[in-house]
């Protein structure tokens, strides 16, 4: 897999690479948009879990584009934090959208805070944000727990344009009836390499994609072993099964 | 000061557990408060939660990671049952402590470092036990027979052919290089299906599980609260 992710990183740097189009992320420019029509904030909630978590780094990725993005309207952008790790490494790159931008005076540390690590004291105090300062867009990006619910519908109720993105499974089903846009699990990994088109991140999605094709080719293979194996051989699908147990 | 048995806790004259019910119920009934808008009782319960939940997760940092696991260790080895400090710590110690550079001003990119580790450690460690949990444990699970279609257990073949066409086109979904059209539009468009269809029992299953936790908190009114104001409505405990 890792061959393949290299291979892909060669490629890509020498042509340009198609991605195919992601809805939640084509609103993105809408939501910003809306948001500094209306005059108002844009809240970006980076989930729950903590700073070394998949979804938190990929959430993390996409807060510094639409970071370099808001910065360039100076549309304020709140960022309450359950984490006091992710609450500095997001202002850290927050600051570093806003210079990238060349509005570095526009960067206001304030709005990226800490709130608390208790699941639900964070989610009441961020749905009092959402009523009191009313955000144009609300973005849900990272993993989230039973408190997604209690998030999207209270963005729902005040009215602002919603996009979430998790890879917590459990979760996806809420965030997709009351957000307007929901990117699904790998759509989530994905978002740095469609924003930014850094060849690298293209690179990456790419090598993914092609790990896919493997996995479903031995996939298949395996289907066939294990329907041949009710006939023939039936030890063969077992060692090739054996291939995809966990060994400690 | 220490209790004597049997006595009960209270504060001028009514019992701490009272005292409790009510506190329990009026938060409650703060919280819900929301339902019909944002109003000053519901900011306070919300500035409670978030101040007590704060400084007690600050507490419990300290006397459960910072004493036992750092604090008593280095410094006083002979409470954590050790001959000698555990000097390793000192590095551990070290990268909490210029988590704290984001204070000193000019400096603040010392703190860029401990979050750094944690990121790397953390990605590192995650990435092959979600390859294994995720990616070959389903594998795993998905390699099933796909013929005969029926057995005297049922409809196992079709099962099967099922589920792996549910796996292959929710991947054809998930297949970012390629425009979604022809065969792998169509793979995709089913792919979404098989996606939504499971989303769907999802869905039903956690709004059953919610209303149980609504049902717990409207019990708790009615059953442990109510009768304090001597107000009975029948149910559990009452004849």
């Amino acid at each position: 897999m890792d061959t393949i992710v290299l291979l892909a990183i060669y490629f890509a740097r020498r042509g340009d690479m198609y991605i195919r189009p992601i809805p939640g992320l084509e609103a993105v420019n809408d939501a910003i948009g809306r948001a500094t029509e209306m005059g108002r904030p844009i809240l970006y909630i980076s989930g729950l879990s903590g700073i070394s978590d998949i979804a938190t780094i990929a959430a993390m990725l996409i807060l510094g584009h639409l970071a370099k993005r808001t910065a360039a309207y100076e549309t304020p952008i709140i960022v309450p934090c359950n984490d006091p790790l992710v609450m500095t490494a997001e202002r850290e790159i927050v600051h570093q959208a806003y210079i990238e931008a060349g509005k570095p005076d526009a960067y206001e540390p304030q709005n990226i805070f800490y709130i608390t690590d208790s699941q639900f004291g964070y989610t009441s105090a961020v749905d009092g944000i959402m009523v009191r300062e009313k955000p144009a867009a609300n973005f849900f990006m990272g993993y989230f727990f039973a408190e997604a619910l209690i998030l999207a519908e209270t963005g729902n109720m005040t009215g602002a344009i919603q996009i979430a993105g998790t890879d917590a499974d459990t979760q996806l089903p809420f965030f997709i009836t009351a957000c307007d846009y929901t990117l699904m699990g790998e759509e989530l990994y994905a978002a740095g390499a469609y924003l930014s088109r850094n060849p690298l991140l293209v690179a990456q999605l790419k090598g993914q994609d092609i790990g896919k094709i493997v996995l479903v080719a031995g996939l298949l293979a395996g289907v066939a072993l294990a329907t041949l194996a009710n006939y023939i051989a039936p030890d063969i699908f077992d060692r090739f099964q054996s291939w995809f147990q966990i060994h400690n | 000061m220490p209790e004597a048995a049997g006595e009960i806790n209270a504060i001028w004259g009514v019992s701490t557990e009272v005292i409790g019910l009510w506190l329990a119920a009026l938060l409650t009934l703060a919280i819900y408060s929301f339902l019909y808008g944002d109003n000053p009782v519901y900011k306070l319960a919300e500035h409670i939660f978030v101040g007590i939940s704060a400084a007690y997760g600050a507490g419990i940092v300290y006397h459960q990671v910072l004493i036992p696991e750092l604090i008593n260790p280095l410094f006083r080895p002979a409470l954590a049952g050790q001959d000698v400090p555990k000097y390793s710590l000192i590095i551990p110690g070290l990268l909490g402590l210029m988590v704290l550079g984001r204070f000193l001003r000019g400096h603040e990119w010392i703190s860029r470092w401990p979050i750094a580790f944690v990121m790397g450690l953390g990605a590192g460690l995650s990435i092959p036990r979600s390859m294994q949990s995720l990616v070959l444990l389903q594998m795993h699970g998905t390699m099933q027979p796909v013929w005969p279609l029926v057995t005297a257990e049922g409809w196992v073949g079709v099962d099967n052919i099922l589920m792996i066409a549910g796996v292959i086109c929710t991947l054809a979904y998930f297949y970012f290089s390629l425009p979604h059209r022809g065969v792998m539009g169509g793979m995709s468009r089913v792919g979404i299906w098989f996606l939504m269809i499971g989303f769907g029992a999802g869905f039903g299953n956690t709004v059953m599980a919610r209303i149980s936790l609504l049902i717990g908190r409207i019990q708790f009114l009615i059953y442990d609260w109510l009768p304090t104001i001597g107000i009975h409505l029948g149910g559990p405990g009452v004849g």
